[in-house]
């Protein structure tokens, strides 16, 4: 089998992570799990959509540094990663810390990939290293769809775009700050293989990412001879309802049932019935609230013990989609465990 | 169990839900019926108030541009017609919001290069091939005249 799964050589941790949402994501299921939101009009006090993405994502890496007492130079690096094009959110964004910065761009995989190369830097350097993503439901728009006032009707299958940013604190010392619970470790890394299966409609993204998610999970199992029911969740990142049932549906095929551990973190930050997301929530900035907000507090109290992170990301370009491409598809794979027991 | 296969797309087509299209037509009939039937009234309003029938269907035109025009700039526009569908895209007001949502939309990169620049982006098309298209049968229409 080709491609080994990555082990860090000294423990990871993910030490803590902070997120910004947007007002739907604040009043949806997971509403409390989030550190900040802007109770007024998502725009984070600033003029344009794009400025208002940056200032999220600048606020959720300057309250991590905060809440746990470090300077800049106490960070080896900033990796972040959003869907404009330049990653400008993040550039933007994270102009005010003094800190090596590298730009990510994974789609909506960014935040498992960020927390893979968070790893493998924090492994490597022996200290800290902050990941960030982050996604804006209104610059997504201008950038991928419509202009925003434009009246339209969206399939069934189209997925909405979270406003959310998180940042995660990757280090290679247990540092708890004044959190109580577990150590949360960054165990196992493997990172994805692009695929693409033909899909065209971009208003069905699920779809283009499954079957990346597929090769990553089937290859996940079949290089550490695990099985779905030794996790607690298998967390794909934006999938959504189609996306979801044809990853499961494709895995039962291959012989691998995952239905009864696997969740979507685009089916669980919004409330889908009554607020009309359709196939569920997307973007970069899906995975890492869900993430950081939701999942990370479970592992360290104890709800969850092992789980797989992967993050699914849609390469779409409207250009080059409009030039008769179909869409790429990426999932890379992080599994994150509470706990102070070597595997 | 269906399989994908090779043929993924046909696969994930069959797959994809479906909109629910009688309560899409149904919603459709509904609001486009009722923006006509208000043109119509507007129509029958303006010929009132001593317009002449060409200068009442323009009016009634305007009046709706503007309506919608505003409805868009205050945010109304795309919440009607999420529920709509084609009862608001297919009357003027469709054109007009697509014109309209582009020029707020572009106003954070400026007079020229947003607004000017990107006004027509959604509208375009619609604006190029009728023009187009036009011309086209003014051609034939011509042709045809001339050998009757």
């Amino acid at each position: 089998m080709r491609h080994a799964i990555w082990k860090p050589r000294r423990p990871v941790y993910l030490c803590d992570g902070t997120t910004v949402v947007g007002h739907e994501e604040a009043v949806g299921p997971l509403g409390a799990c989030f550190d900040r939101y802007d109770p007024k009009d998502d725009t984070f006090g600033q003029s344009t959509w794009e400025a208002a993405e940056s200032e999220m994502v600048r606020q959720a890496a300057k309250l991590l540094l905060e809440r746990n007492g470090l300077g800049a130079e106490d960070v080896e690096a900033l990796l972040a990663g959003d869907l404009l094009n330049q990653c400008t959110a993040s550039g933007y964004g994270l102009l005010p810390f003094d800190i090596p910065y590298l730009g990510l761009y994974g789609a909506c995989s960014t935040a498992a990939e960020g927390l893979i190369l968070a790893a493998l830097l924090a492994d490597f350097t022996g200290g800290r290293t902050v990941s960030a993503a982050s996604s804006h439901f209104c610059s997504a728009e201008r950038q991928f769809r419509f202009p925003m006032e434009y009246g339209g009707q969206r399939t069934p299958t189209s997925q909405w775009t979270v406003t959310g940013a998180a940042a995660f604190l990757v280090s290679a010392q247990r540092e708890d700050g004044t959190r109580r619970g577990r150590a949360v470790r960054i165990a196992e890394l493997l990172p994805g293989i692009t695929s693409d299966r033909g899909v065209t409609d971009a208003n069905n993204m699920g779809a283009a990412m499954a079957p990346a998610a597929l090769d990553t999970v089937l290859r996940y199992f079949s290089l550490s001879g695990r099985t779905p029911e030794s996790f607690d969740m298998i967390l794909t990142g934006d999938l959504g309802s189609e996306g979801s049932s044809l990853l499961c549906g494709m895995a039962r095929a291959e012989g691998l049932d995952i239905s009864r551990v696997h969740r979507d973190c685009g089916l669980m930050i919004y409330d889908n019935e009554r607020s009309d997301k359709h196939a569920g929530g997307s973007g970069c900035g899906c995975s890492a609230v869900v993430t950081a907000g939701h999942i990370l507090p479970a592992l360290r109290a104890g709800r969850l013990t092992d789980v797989l992170l992967v993050g699914t990301g849609a390469l779409l370009s409207p250009m080059v989609v409009q030039q008769g491409r179909s869409i790429p598809g990426v999932a890379h794979l992080v599994r994150i465990t509470a706990g102070e027991e070597e595997d | 169990m269906d399989t994908p296969g090779s043929d993924y797309p046909k696969y994930v087509r069959k797959h994809a839900k479906r909109s629910p299209l009688a309560r899409d037509c149904a919603r459709a009939f509904l609001v486009g019926g009722t923006i006509c039937a208000a043109a119509e009234g507007l129509l029958a309003a303006y010929r009132a108030l001593g317009a002449s029938e060409e200068d009442a269907g323009l009016l009634v035109s305007v009046t709706l541009i503007v309506l919608t025009a505003l409805c868009t700039g205050i945010g109304v526009f795309d919440r009607l017609a999420r529920f709509a569908g084609a009862g608001t895209l297919v009357p003027i007001t469709g054109f007009a919001n697509a014109v309209a949502s582009c020029a707020v939309d572009a106003k954070s990169e400026g007079w020229i290069l947003g607004v000017g620049a990107k006004i027509f982006a959604v509208a375009g098309p619609v604006i190029v091939y009728g023009t187009a298209a036009g011309v086209a049968w003014g051609i034939l229409y011509r042709l045809i005249r001339v050998f009757q």
